[in-house]
């Protein structure tokens, strides 16, 4: 377990090195967000009675930030290395593909809670938010960190060049993130979205964990939490059948 | 005894390229083995494929009897491979690449060997600066204590030299030298023919994915021994009787090619037949490029 714990440890070290970018940057850019949206549409939108537009923005915010940066930290780091060629330094020694998996995905983790917790504990400033059921709150928390942390590795495997890389980006993620019901209920949309929506599993990620706060969702909580382990142990799946394969990794 | 290094049958191919064709090569443990070729020959894909960085497409490979595919785990602990890439990561010290290294390999507690490495590479004064901060030499200086961190019994070296200036070059080969003496078995391989001639026992030559020539430094040597012998005459002609052995002239001075010392007793006497005396002498023998050249010029 030494490996698993100096990879995990390495990887946390990396984004720490570079805080400003990795973990203040998505804080203060979510925070506009916030100061933005909460400000032109708290007076004219209650999305659930009884919740106002802020209340009700912060947790998709809190989410979408922590899903963006659990993609980017893994996908970010492992793109690097082998651009670089220093993922060598990871394919010589004796660590297992699942100890591989493991590390970059706990590390996607911890960095997707540390922002969306910076994000969290900024906007109580805000507005007071309740939390009705804690538990759901960290259990759609972690399973979106650990979902877009195994979609990060797949990209960065698959990816030949940081232009591929960001076009997964900009066209899968930020779409999938956005389009998700961070701003907005679903039941707000005409029929045609709203029956789209619920083919995004980010927007049961960002439900259940609404739900954890308010009490209240759009679909039933305990669902979302089925899509979304299932997505979940999937994705990870699909990595650790890449990783073990050596694929984009061994020739 | 187990042997360091056993390649069986190995095929590789890259789509319609066939980077290796066949080969066989076994390393006894405690060997300096060189494996030379020209650019292309398949000396770094072989390495990759030991080090489990390309997998084979038929044939075996173990190390220290560990199969580099079905064991995976233990063959890469047994194996040190400095890459031939000028490869690091932007973001850590030299000392924080040794400990990370140390723990990939389970190991925990590396410090006071980290220490030694960095010490007899020349290093403990940049232990602490960004490996992306220092010169290309110094940056393979520590691709080799990487190589060398978790003590591997075996140890291969991709082109380590390359772009190292001559003070680096020497303090590397003494230290890889103990190593050897310490019982490690070392692998290289180097495009300075000489390096290998003077550090290595025995010599693999790989031309087009194929082992050319596989023997020890000093029989690859004597079998493709010729002496080479230039001389100025006096009278200024080569007797008609020597022509034969005649490679070439120039400014005065002939040289011939004899198959060994012993017939330069011959052409002394030939001379003296011929009433021609010898104003001056030069006699050379061949050294491994030449033999490397004589090889692959062969199989060409």
């Amino acid at each position: 377990m030494t490996g698993l714990w100096t990879l995990f440890y390495k990887e946390l070290l990396r984004f720490w090195k570079v805080s400003l970018q990795t973990i203040l940057s998505p804080l203060v850019s979510t925070l506009l967000y916030l100061l933005i949206f909460s400000h032109v549409l708290e007076a004219h939108v209650q999305v659930y009675p009884g919740v106002g537009y802020t209340a009700f923005l912060i947790p998709g915010l809190v989410m979408m930030a922590m899903l963006q940066n659990a993609f980017a930290n893994s996908s970010s780091s492992l793109i690097q290395s082998k651009m670089n060629g220093n993922i060598v330094f990871l394919l010589l020694p004796p660590l297992a593909y699942w100890e591989f998996f493991t590390a970059y995905v706990a590390a996607a983790v911890v960095r997707g809670m540390v922002v969306g917790l910076g994000v969290g504990l900024v906007s109580m400033w805000f507005t007071a938010l309740p939390l009705a059921h804690p538990l759901w709150t960290v259990l759609f928390a972690l399973a979106g960190c650990v979902m877009l942390g195994a979609v990060g590795i797949i990209t960065a495997l698959w990816a030949g060049s940081y232009d591929q890389m960001a076009a997964v980006q900009n066209f899968l993620i930020m779409p999938l993130t956005f389009l998700s019901g961070v701003f907005y209920s679903i039941n707000s949309l005409p029929p045609f979205w709203q029956a789209l929506s619920r083919y995004n599993p980010v927007f049961y990620l960002i439900d259940g964990f609404r739900y954890g706060f308010f009490g209240v969702s759009d679909v039933s909580p305990l669902l979302g939490l089925s899509i979304v382990g299932t997505c979940c142990l999937a994705l990870s799946l699909t990595t650790l059948a890449l990783l073990k394969s050596g694929y984009k990794l061994r020739n | 005894m187990i042997p360091a290094i056993e390649i069986r049958q190995v095929h590789k191919r890259f789509g319609s390229l066939h980077a290796l064709r066949g080969v066989d090569l076994t390393v006894e443990q405690g060997e300096f083995f060189a494996l030379l070729g020209p650019n292309g020959a398949g000396k770094t894909t072989l390495i990759n494929i030991l080090a489990g960085l390309a997998r084979v497409t038929q044939g075996h490979c173990a190390v220290l009897g560990y199969d580099v595919v079905t064991d995976y785990r233990n063959a890469r602990r047994v194996l040190g491979v400095v890459p031939q890439e000028l490869v690091y990561d932007a973001f850590f010290t030299v000392r924080e690449m040794l400990r990370f290294q140390s723990g990939y390999f389970g190991l925990k507690n590396n410090d006071a060997w980290i220490d030694e490495l960095l010490h007899n590479l020349g290093l403990t004064d940049k232990a602490d600066i960004y490996t992306r901060l220092l010169s290309g030499g110094m940056k393979r200086r520590v691709l080799v204590a990487q190589a060398l961190v978790h003590k591997p019994p075996v140890i291969v070296l991709d082109e380590p030299t390359a772009g190292v200036d001559v003070e680096l070059r020497q303090n590397l080969w003494e230290f890889i030298r103990r190593l050897n003496r310490d019982g490690h078995t070392i692998v290289l391989t180097t495009h300075y023919l000489e390096e290998a001639e003077a550090l290595c026992s025995r010599v693999a030559m790989l031309k087009q994915g194929q082992v050319i020539a596989l023997d020890t430094t000093r029989n690859l040597l004597s079998a493709h021994a010729t002496t080479q012998v230039r001389v100025r005459l006096n009278p200024d002609r080569l007797p008609d009787a020597l022509q034969p052995l005649l490679a070439g002239e120039e400014a005065g001075w002939f040289s011939l090619v004899l198959s060994d010392c012993a017939a330069l007793e011959g052409v002394l006497a030939t001379l003296r037949e011929a009433n021609v005396a010898v104003a001056d002498l030069e006699v050379s023998k061949p050294d491994l490029e030449e033999v490397f050249l004589r090889i692959m010029g062969k199989s060409a």
